[in-house]
């Protein structure tokens, strides 16, 4: 265990200013370094996205959790959000990061076109993506491509269609019925 | 100490087949340790647990999908129906993520309430989770001086808002309205009260040796593997991990407190334990400080087309029953973008998604329920445990079904 974690006192861990990057510097370096990895940073609302093509996602994953002074090993979050069936591209999957080290937090976006939701999985990255993808999968049909185990979540299993996609109505496609 | 990734979710490995039979069992969703209809698929091998698996959804009511059909200041009170032991926690998440999205400042008073009825709301979940967690280890009177303490809390956020268990007392922009005459009064009464009574809980259960036996080394995590899963809050900081976004990304003026974090290494149902005990004494000497900053001022934001306006006001002023009207039927417009509001709820790291194309209506609300990420992990705190332990291992997590389910 590295001492970072370990905090035994009432302490924060103290990082000097030459080494804290703010989110908003980190999206810009890696735009610079890693041009592939990113299509575009957002700053909006003091929170700041990163778009990332989704082939790149596991790549830009894993180089987020293990490089020193970013250190993203804590993934905060991981939903989906539809667009409306007339947009393209119409799903878009964003994962909040954070780092239980230097507490700062980043947003990565992945956008999927309708015909092909399919992005890797990043619960070879964190664990704690399983659970998030499956509910994702269940609410939106986004396949998590290498999910140890995709299956819907909250729905039941023989549940027609994606209940959080735009063109699903509130109340189902049926009336209720008891019959 | 962490485990391959390969092994996710946990197969069929076997450690140790001392009868060489495997037997499937369903626990749940009935079960009245399963705090709320969870099922749980147990590979038993004799009494020991080779594979937990959980299956949730029993309480699934579409509130994520809700929110997209209701204006942003009816979506409060669909975020007191989640997690149901912490409404003012959900509360909170949910109106500033959209003040985030409005950029509103909030008048002190109202981020003093806040901090105050949401720390006595923690108190009054962990009053329950140490009811119910002794219980299901077998120590039932605890349970009834829980309650007797819970019920004192109650009737607070009752005279604030008016609500028992769904309370919905904070508003875009500040509050529902201010605290009645008195109220300081009756938390200090409070306040005087509860050390008493957690010095009686400490005699009852943390000195209790069957207790400790029952809990000690058991549902064992470690802080690498504990972070990995994305637990958060006591979960967290039981396994030794020392973090609370309350300290990390204040919010709500919570830097301006003193308080201790509780932190315990052992990573086992006793240090989980141990961090909620004394995480109730730290909430304690919150709002004990709440109290001694609140001073007379406003409760509401100044930001006519978001707050509504005071009754008086709006017989009197014809801008203010304009604005009124507006706010009711048609709602305020909320600025396109996407903002994730996280706060440190009784249960871990309560995180508030909200993305807006413009509008009275959210294009998509999520939450982040730190229950249901705390329960993806018990299949790796189950293994190897055995059945009897299952109870005292979901305890430790306090896991709420509402929040789980959504």
């Amino acid at each position: 265990m590295s001492e970072n974690i370990l905090q035994p006192n009432d302490s924060t861990p103290q990082i000097t200013a030459s080494e804290m990057m703010t989110p908003s510097q980190i999206a810009t370096a890696l735009q610079r370094e890693h041009p592939e990895w990113v299509s575009e940073v957002v700053d909006a609302f003091g929170e700041t996205t990163i778009f990332v093509p989704r082939e790149q996602i596991i790549a830009l994953c894993a180089h987020l959790k293990a490089t020193p002074g970013l250190e993203f090993d804590f993934l905060s979050d991981l939903c989906g959000f539809d667009r409306g069936p007339e947009e393209e591209p119409r799903f878009e999957v964003n994962y909040h990061l954070f780092s239980t080290k230097r507490h700062h937090r980043l947003r990565l976006k992945v956008l999927l076109n309708e015909e092909d939701v399919h992005v890797s999985s990043v619960a070879a990255v964190w664990r704690t993506a399983n659970w998030h993808e499956r509910e994702t999968y269940d609410l939106f049909g986004v396949i998590f491509d290498d999910h140890p185990d995709l299956r819907r979540i909250l729905l039941p299993d023989d549940w027609q269609g994606h209940a959080l996609r735009k063109d699903f109505p509130l109340r189902g496609y049926e009336p209720y019925s008891l019959e | 100490m962490s485990s391959s990734v390969a092994d996710i979710p946990p197969q069929f490995e076997v450690v140790d087949r001392p009868l060489d039979t495997q037997m499937t069992i369903s626990m749940g969703p009935q079960h009245p340790s399963t705090h709320g209809v969870l099922r749980l698929e147990l590979v038993l091998d004799g009494e020991m647990v080779v594979k937990a698996t959980p299956d949730i959804g029993y309480l699934h009511t579409g509130m994520e999908k809700l929110f997209e059909y209701r204006k942003y200041q009816q979506g409060i009170v669909i975020t007191d129906r989640m997690d149901y032991l912490n409404p003012l926690g959900n509360n909170l998440a949910y109106v500033m993520a959209v003040e985030k999205l409005l950029q509103i400042e909030i008048p002190e008073r109202a981020q003093v309430i806040r901090v105050m009825t949401c720390e006595l709301q923690r108190i009054a979940s962990h009053l329950v989770w140490l009811g119910t967690h002794a219980l299901d280890i077998g120590a039932m009177t605890v349970f009834f001086y829980c309650f007797r303490e819970r019920e004192k809390i109650m009737n607070l956020i009752e005279a604030a808002s008016g609500g028992r268990l769904t309370p919905s007392y904070f508003r875009i922009g500040g509050l529902m309205m201010d605290i009645p005459a008195g109220f300081e009064r009756r938390v200090q009464q409070f306040q005087n009260e509860l050390p008493k009574a957690l010095d009686e809980f400490d005699k009852l259960v943390t000195g209790n040796r069957i207790f400790q036996k029952r809990t000690q080394g058991i549902g064992y995590i470690s802080a690498e593997d504990a972070i990995d899963w994305g637990l958060s809050g006591p979960s967290l900081r039981g396994s030794g991990v020392h973090l609370d976004i309350r300290r990390v990304n204040p919010y709500s003026g919570y830097e301006k407190y003193d308080f201790e974090i509780p932190v315990e290494q052992d990573g086992d149902v006793w240090a989980r334990y141990l961090v909620r005990m004394r995480e109730m004494r730290e909430s304690h000497k919150i709002v004990q400080q709440a109290l001694s900053r609140l001073q007379p001022g406003s409760v509401k934001a100044d930001a006519p087309k978001v707050v509504l306006p005071d009754r008086e006001a709006m017989k009197t002023h014809m801008d203010a029953l304009i604005h009124h009207f507006l706010i009711i039927a048609e709602g305020f417009d909320v600025p396109a973008g996407e903002v994730y509001q996280p706060i440190e709820a009784s249960k871990g790291e309560l995180g508030v998604y909200i993305k807006s194309t413009g509008g009275p209506k959210p294009a998509r609300v999520h939450f982040r329920g730190p229950s249901f990420i705390n329960l993806s992990a018990l299949p790796q705190l189950a293994r190897g445990a055995m059945v009897a332990d299952i109870v005292a291992i979901i305890g430790s997590l306090d896991i709420v079904l509402g929040e789980i389910d959504r």
